[in-house]
């Protein structure tokens, strides 16, 4: 009789059958084992959790009281005939890899990952592995991230123009990762740093767990129009162009996202500045990220899945598509 | 090319017309003339000659990456633009460049006729000392297209800032057939223009269309109303015993149109007229295919001379005796036209068109229902002392354009946009019942809000049948209202009909695809405007 697979991939999500619990599942499910806590990979309604004790706190303040249970990455847990791992996948402070070894035979599940290094997430580990799931959000050789301290000065040097020019700099950011890593690049020395309150949430609770971030001042809803000349506005990407928007007068609106590498996106988003920031893995990543897990077999989820696979396939990799219903924060399907 | 590619930056980085003309008039002082003359003729539209095909550009891009083709191919849709891909996917350079603007050109130009290897070592070579954004404007250079959100009119109004000359001069000295190969910086913007080129046209003097009431334009009286034609409106020049054809868009047209040579026999030079250039049987235009026959078509073969003969129907006089005319007020000018073109002969290939008498708005509305039964698109509205202004203003020309034909019909195929469109689908392939089948007549692309097209986005990826490279084939579902400007039948088209001016009215997210129009109804439609 043919073993089952260490993963497969089902409409509830991925699922290990030795182990019987689901990664990263989107419909409710017994047992989840979580990567990180953007709402499309840790969902709600699932009876037990298992996360990383670095998403606990954000998956507590997003999920409100769940049964859930942490490992330290590089800790292992035995789950019925699977030995399961968490390492670290550089994408926001707390995601991890997932790896599961089932019989010696190890599969790892990236979620979403990236090799840069931001200063806040534990930099992504590379885990040999005989298979990997791996996301393709920019698996197209366009995107290559320019130097993210190239990018803090273009981050800077716009909000210095703005103030010189009489515009509030409103920056648009997504509240969980993308936010802290931006504020983590501005210099604080130009002025006071505004955030919406659904950042403020995400960045006090990355705080508490000690996260290094400068000193922010929520917007509160009442707030008087025009706090504050000098200051740069950090914002969830929906809130520009909204009312809420209008209490800062002039503004000059940005947005930090891979996607900015694009010009055609930067002007269908209208926004004056467009800054290439991502927590995903670019081009090059991609590649050298699945060169170093030594993996025979890569099943490549959300992104230009049917493009990438085939990249990968014409270089001798054996590589399928999975279809899963992960957006990727950067979903550009806006 | 440093600062050129600053002076993009600045321009593709801000929303606002204000910030943009500033950086345009900063760099009209700081860049040498060599540089702002070809940045001058790059936003004017003046393309360099092109020595190097998108072929070869993509080829040797994919060689330089060291990535297949296919795989830059897959890349293309998704930025919209072949020349920001490339300049994506190539490697880090190595080294920089201190090459300007106008160096680079030169560089291209001298590429021209080169063998292949020669050209193809040259643009690598190129790209190895250009960083992106350096990049991605080189390969615009090459492949010719440089579009780049500013328009003339801004770039215009930037340049008379720097110069200090007038936004119409400046309009009126960048017309015609110059090229940064034929004059220099001072000759076109600043020398005396007493020795202009005998062939500058006119900036064209363009009207918004009227949305509302014409009542709300004040007493009647004030106001002059000719047909507005379906044809190409052009000017004709006569100066120096010579004639020329320009088309609005300040393309040369002389050769295309024979027929208008014989007008240096009928009027004097010193003369420039403003018109419609149309197809002509003698006493009333002919349908606009009868035309696009003629269009394109350098060499006009005789038996197309006389089955689609044109003329110029003149609406303007814009130069009299060598004077120009524009600042008189249009009653004047009319007047004049008139006087000048009554007496010709009927061999004439200029007649003027004719102004249509009307006492009060409700006797003009009632005549301009009437318009389609004379071959016209509607009325145009000219306050009758408005001077010939350069370029489209608000206010003293109006165009009031018959509504147009509408057919309800269901989207078949859909296939993603360019630039800031890429990634969205936007480009639809409609069809109409016939019998249980639906036949595509139509293609459209614009007339939905952005907010529409991210949602059929959406939608056309869950609902993708098959897919043919970048078309997909979707579920006959959606249901769009057709607008179009007129019907005509077409051998050439599956449904035997082409539309003039499709696009979407709106998305009809009430009516289920069974409820589409029938191909009979355009069968109908097709009949009664050719009785």
């Amino acid at each position: 009789m043919a073993r089952r697979p260490v993963l497969e991939f089902t409409d509830r999500g991925i699922h290990c059958p030795a182990g019987g619990f689901h990664v990263d599942p989107w419909r409710p499910v017994d047992r989840a084992v979580i990567t990180h806590g953007h709402a499309d990979h840790a969902r709600s309604g699932h009876a037990r959790y298992l996360a990383t004790a670095g998403s606990a706190p954000i998956l507590r303040q997003r999920l409100g009281d769940i049964v859930l249970d942490t490992l330290r990455y590089g800790e292992t847990r035995q789950i019925g005939d699977a030995r399961v791992s968490f390492h670290p996948a550089g994408h926001v402070p707390g995601s991890a890899q997932i790896r599961v070894e089932v019989a010696g035979e190890v599969w790892v599940v990236s979620g979403d990952y990236k090799l840069q290094a931001d200063g806040l997430s534990e930099p992504f580990e590379p885990v040999r592995c005989h298979a990997f799931v791996t996301e393709s959000t920019f698996g197209l050789p366009v995107f290559r991230w320019p130097d993210p301290a190239q990018v803090a000065q273009e981050l800077n040097g716009w909000w210095r123009d703005s103030i010189a020019s009489g515009r509030t700099p409103v920056l648009g950011a997504y509240a969980l990762g993308k936010a802290q890593r931006v504020l983590s690049m501005l210099d604080p020395g130009i002025g006071p740093i505004l955030t919406h309150g659904a950042i403020e949430t995400s960045t006090e609770v990355l705080r508490r767990q000690g996260c290094r971030l400068p000193q922010t001042f929520a917007v509160m809803p009442d707030a008087q129009p025009r706090p504050d000349p000098g200051a740069l506005v950090i914002a969830p990407p929906a809130a520009l162009g909204s009312a809420w928007m209008r209490r800062f007068g002039p503004v000059s609106t940005g947005f930090a996202s891979g996607w900015m590498m694009l010009r055609g996106i930067r002007r269908r988003r209208a926004m004056d500045r467009g800054f290439v920031l991502s927590d995903h893995a670019d081009w090059p990543g991609l590649n050298l990220a699945i060169g170093e897990t030594g993996a025979e077999k890569i099943f490549v989820t959300h992104g230009y899945t049917d493009i990438f696979a085939q990249w990968l396939r014409s270089r001798g990799i054996d590589a399928d598509v999975v279809t899963t219903e992960y957006a990727g924060d950067e979903a550009q399907q806006e | 090319m440093n600062r050129f590619a600053s002076l993009f930056a600045a321009l593709d980085q801000s929303t606002r017309t204000t910030d943009k003309v500033a950086a345009l008039v900063a760099y009209f002082y700081e860049a040498d003339p060599e540089d702002r003359l070809w940045t001058v003729a790059l936003f004017s539209g003046r393309r360099p000659r092109r020595a190097v095909t998108t072929t070869e550009l993509r080829n040797w891009a994919a060689d330089a990456a060291r990535l297949p083709l296919w795989l830059v191919e897959e890349s293309y849709p998704v930025v919209g633009d072949l020349a920001e891909t490339i300049a994506l996917i190539l490697p880090p350079p190595d080294t920089r460049s201190e090459r300007s603007l106008s160096e680079w050109m030169a560089f291209l130009q001298d590429l021209s006729g080169q063998p292949e290897s020669v050209r193809k070592s040259a643009i690598l070579d190129a790209w190895a000392q250009l960083d992106t954004s350096q990049r991605f404007l080189f390969n615009k250079l090459v492949t010719g297209g440089f579009r780049v959100g500013v328009s003339q009119k801004l770039m215009t109004r930037a340049l008379a800032q720097a110069t200090g000359r007038s936004e119409a001069e400046l309009a009126h000295r960048l017309m015609g057939d110059w090229s940064p190969d034929t004059t220099s910086w001072e000759a076109l913007i600043e020398a005396d223009d007493a020795g202009a080129d005998a062939s500058r046209p006119y900036p064209f003097c363009l009207a918004y269309p009227l949305e509302g009431d014409p009542g709300d334009l004040g007493p009647p009286q004030e106001w002059r109303a000719e047909w507005k034609w379906d044809g190409i409106r052009g000017q004709l020049i006569l100066r120096e015993g010579l004639h020329f054809v320009w088309s609005r868009g300040e393309e040369l047209m002389t050769d295309r149109f024979p027929e208008l040579a014989r007008s240096v026999d009928f009027l004097p030079p010193g003369t420039v007229i403003d018109g419609e250039i149309l197809a002509w049987d003698g006493g009333a235009p002919l349908p606009f295919a009868a035309l696009q026959r003629r269009i394109g078509r350098r060499n006009v073969p005789k038996k197309l001379l006389t089955e689609a003969p044109v003329i110029l129907l003149a609406y303007d006089l814009l130069e009299w005796q060598g004077k120009d005319l524009r600042a008189l007020p249009f009653s004047e000018r009319r007047g004049l036209l008139d006087r000048l073109l009554h007496n010709l002969p009927p061999e004439a290939p200029v007649r003027p068109s004719p102004l249509v008498a009307f006492q009060g708005w409700q006797e003009l509305a009632t005549l301009r229902a009437d318009a389609r039964n004379r071959r016209a698109e509607g009325l145009m509205l000219k306050r009758a002392g408005s001077p010939y202004h350069a370029g489209r203003r608000k206010g003293d020309w109006w165009k009031w354009k018959l509504d147009p034909h509408t057919v309800d019909a269901v989207m078949i195929y859909a296939q993603a946009g360019h630039g800031r469109r890429a990634t969205l689908y936007t480009d639809f392939t409609f069809a109409v019942w016939d019998g249980d089948a639906l036949v595509p007549f139509a293609k459209a692309y614009s007339g939905l809000t952005d907010a529409e097209f991210r949602e059929i986005t959406t939608w056309v990826r869950a609902n993708t049948l098959q897919r043919f490279g970048p078309v997909r084939q979707v579920r006959p579902e959606l249901v769009f209202e057709i607008a179009f400007e007129g019907i005509q039948q077409s051998p050439r088209h599956k449904s035997g009909i082409a539309l003039r001016f499709p696009r979407m009215l709106r998305w009809r997210r009430d009516k289920p695809a069974a409820e589409a129009n029938r191909l009979e109804d355009l069968k109908r439609l097709l009949d009664a405007t050719k009785s």
